[in-house]
C-alpha cells in the first residue's frame, strides 16, 4: 500500500525541504549553488570548521543542526543515501577558514566511502580534514565490533559536542580529541513498531506484522536483535536499558545526558510515558540525569518507534554540552 | 582480431544503451534491496544513469578513458550513497589506465574490469565472498582476461554471463558489508542488488556489441 506523504514531485523532495531549511533559518545559512550543501552565512577567519551530513530521510537531522555552538554546514545526500564527494568537497572548501574542517556522520558504508573521498580531494587542495563517525547503536553489532555499529540519534549529543569544541578550540586535533571522547561516550538503542517508506517509492522499507515490534531496528529499517510481540512500555524500556547500560557499561554515581528520540510517528505522550520509565530506571541504578531531550530528532520517514541515547559526561564533556545552542533542530539557553 | 571493436562514438552509444537499460531495471533493483537493504539501490541507480545519458548522448571524447570516467564521474555526483561512490570509482578506477585507447577492444574491456576491481576494492574493502558486486565483478574480470584475444563481443559476453553466476551466487552468501550486515541468516536467499547491477551493466554492453552493426566483431 503506498504511503501518503504531503510532497510536491517525489523525486525533489531534498532540493526542496532544503529550500525550506533554508527560509526558516531567515538568512543565517546559505545553499551552495546547485549543490544539495548548506553552510552558515558568516564564518571567522581560523574557526575550525564542523562539517555534518548523510543521507536525507531523517530530519531534522543533519541540516537543522548548523547553528552556534553546532554545525557549520550540512553535506545532504539523496533520501537514505549518502552525499556525494562533490557535494561534501564544495561544503568543505566553503568551511575552511584556515584551521581545517572536521567531519562528523553517521558510520555507514555509504558515507565512509564519499567522505573519504571527499577528505583525500580536500587534502590534495590543502585543507585538513579529520573524520569522527558515530557508531552509537548497540544493537547493531556486539561491543568487540564496535567499528561495525551503525550511528544512530547519538550523533545529536556528538555533533553538540563537537559545535562548542570547535567555536571555542583553535587547534582541528583539539577539537577531534574532544570530539571522539564524546562519540566513545555515547550509547543508543532503538525499537521500531512499524515501518517507514520512501518517497519514490511509497512502499513500506520492510515488513513488520501489526501485533510484532523489532528492537534494535536500524534508522532504514535494518533488522535488530530481536522480534517480538508487542509489549507495555515499562518492560519494553527496562529490556532497552538493561542492554544499554551494560555497553559502555555506564555505573552508579554517572551523569548521563539523556536523548528520547521519536523514529517520526511516534507521539511525545509516548515519548514522556517511556521517559518516566527511564528516569526510573537510571535512578535505581544510581546514575544522575543532567539533561533531558525528547522529541523528533533522528528520524526515518514515519517510521514509529524511539531510541534512547545517554552520553555519559565528566567535567569537559559537560562544559561543551552546556554552551548554548541556537538551531532549527536544538536550542539551549 | 584484438584491433577489432567499438570506435568511441559507438562506445558512447554503447554506454548510452547502458544507461536507458539501468534506468528500466528500476524497479528490479529496487524489489532486491527493499529485501536486504534499504530499498533504494533502484532509485539511485536510475538516477545515476540518467545523469550518464544526460552527460555523455552528445558529446564526443578523445579517449576511451576519458568517456569512462566521465561515466563515473556522473555516477559518483548524482548517486550518492554506497552505491554512488562504488560504480563511480568502477568506472573512474576502471578508465584510469585507458587515458590513451581510442578503440574499445577486449583487451580494453580486461583493462577496465581489473583496474575497476582493484580501485573497487581498494575503496570499499570488500573481497570475494563478502556479498557485494565483487562477487560479480571478479569472475567478470577473470572471464574478460582469459577472452582478451577474442572479438569484443565475445568477450563481454563471457564477463556478462560470469557476472550473472556472480550473482546468483551471492544468494547462498552471508553479507559482512553494508546495511546488509546486520541481517545474519535472514540475507540467505536474496541475491546482492550491486552485483545484480553489476552484472546488468555487462549485460546491456553485451547486448549492445552484439547487434548487427555495433562493429564490435560479430
Amino acid at each position: 500500500m503506498q504511503t501518503k506523504k504531503i510532497v510536491n514531485d517525489p523525486r525533489r523532495v531534498v532540493p526542496e525541504l532544503i529550500d525550506g531549511v533554508i527560509a526558516a533559518y531567515g538568512g543565517r545559512i546559505r545553499k551552495l549553488g546547485e549543490k544539495n550543501a548548506l553552510v552558515k552565512s558568516e564564518l571567522p577567519q581560523g574557526k575550525v570548521g564542523l562539517l555534518v551530513g548523510g543521507g536525507s530521510g531523517h530530519e531534522p537531522l543533519f541540516a537543522a543542526f548548523i547553528g552556534k555552538n553546532l554545525a557549520d554546514g550540512a553535506a545532504c545526500g539523496n533520501v537514505f543515501a549518502a552525499p556525494s564527494p562533490d557535494t561534501i568537497l564544495e561544503a568543505t572548501r566553503a568551511l575552511s577558514k584556515g584551521n581545517g574542517v572536521l567531519y562528523v556522520y553517521g558510520n555507514y558504508a555509504g558515507d565512509n566511502m564519499n567522505f573519504d573521498i571527499a577528505a583525500e580531494l580536500a587534502a590534495g587542495e590543502g585543507i585538513p580534514v579529520r573524520t569522527v563517525r558515530v557508531w552509537d547503536d548497540v544493537a547493531s553489532a556486539p561491543a568487540d565490533r564496535f567499528t561495525d555499529r551503525r550511528g544512530i540519534a547519538g550523533d545529536v549529543f556528538v555533533i553538540k559536542v563537537a559545535g562548542a569544541a570547535a567555536a571555542s578550540l583553535g587547534s582541528l586535533d583539539e577539537v577531534l580529541r574532544v570530539t571522539t571522547k564524546a562519540r566513545d561516550a555515547t550509547r543508543s538503542m532503538g525499537v521500531a513498531v512499524s515501518a517507514g517508506s520512501i518517497p519514490e517509492t511509497g512502499a513500506p522499507t520492510f515488513d513488520l506484522p501489526a501485533d510484532e515490534i523489532e528492537i534494535g531496528m536500524g534508522l532504514h529499517g535494518e533488522p535488530g536483535v530481536s522480534r517480538e510481540k508487542m509489549l507495555e512500555a515499562d518492560p519494553l524500556v527496562d529490556k532497552m536499558m538493561s542492554r544499554l547500560l551494560a555497553d559502555l557499561p555506564f555505573r552508579r554515581g554517572d551523569e548521563v545526558c539523556l536523548l528520547v528520540n521519536d523514529l517520526g510517528a511516534t507521539t511525545a505522550m509516548e515519548l514522556w510515558i517511556v521517559t518516566r520509565r527511564v528516569h526510573q530506571v537510571l535512578a535505581g541504578a544510581g546514575i544522575r540525569v543532567h539533561d533531558t531531550l525528547i522529541g523528533s530528532f533522528c528520524t526515518c520517514q514515519e517510521m514509529a518507534g524511539f531510541s534512547i541515547s545517554l552520553l555519559r559526561l565528566d567535567a569537559e564533556l559537560g562544559r561543551h554540552w552546556d554552551a548554548p545552542a541556537d538551531s532549527l533542530a536544538l536550542r539551549k539557553a | 582480431m584484438e584491433a577489432i571493436g567499438l570506435g568511441l562514438e559507438v562506445a558512447r552509444d554503447m554506454l548510452v544503451h547502458v544507461a536507458r537499460g539501468m534506468e528500466a531495471s528500476k524497479d528490479l533493483l529496487t524489489e532486491l534491496d527493499r529485501a536486504i537493504g534499504d530499498s533504494d539501490h533502484g532509485i539511485g541507480m536510475a538516477r545515476g544513469f540518467e545523469a550518464v545519458r544526460l552527460e555523455i548522448a552528445d558529446k564526443k571524447y578523445d579517449s576511451l578513458g576519458r568517456l569512462l570516467q566521465a561515466v563515473g564521474t556522473s555516477l559518483m555526483a548524482s548517486i550518492g550513497g554506497a552505491s554512488g561512490a562504488i560504480f563511480g570509482t568502477l568506472f573512474r578506477g576502471g578508465g584510469a589506465g585507458l587515458q590513451e585507447e581510442r578503440t574499445f577492444t577486449s583487451g580494453a574491456l580486461a583493462r577496465f574490469l581489473t583496474d575497476g576491481l582493484a580501485a573497487v576494492k581498494a575503496r570499499g574493502g570488500a573481497k570475494p565472498g563478502d556479498k557485494t558486486m565483487v562477487d560479480a565483478l571478479e569472475p567478470a574480470m577473470i572471464a574478460a582476461r582469459e577472452r582478451a584475444s577474442e572479438p569484443l563481443h565475445a568477450s563481454l559476453a563471457a564477463a556478462a554471463e560470469a557476472a550473472g553466476l556472480g550473482a546468483e551466487r551471492t544468494a547462498g552468501m552471508l553479507a559482512v558489508m553494508g546495511k546488509a550486515k546486520t541481517l545474519g541468516e535472514r540475507a540467505l536467499g536474496h541475491r546482492d542488488p550491486g552485483a545484480v547491477s553489476t552484472h546488468l551493466i555487462l549485460k546491456l554492453m553485451a547486448e549492445f556489441a552484439a547487434a548487427p552493426g555495433a562493429a564490435g566483431g560479430a
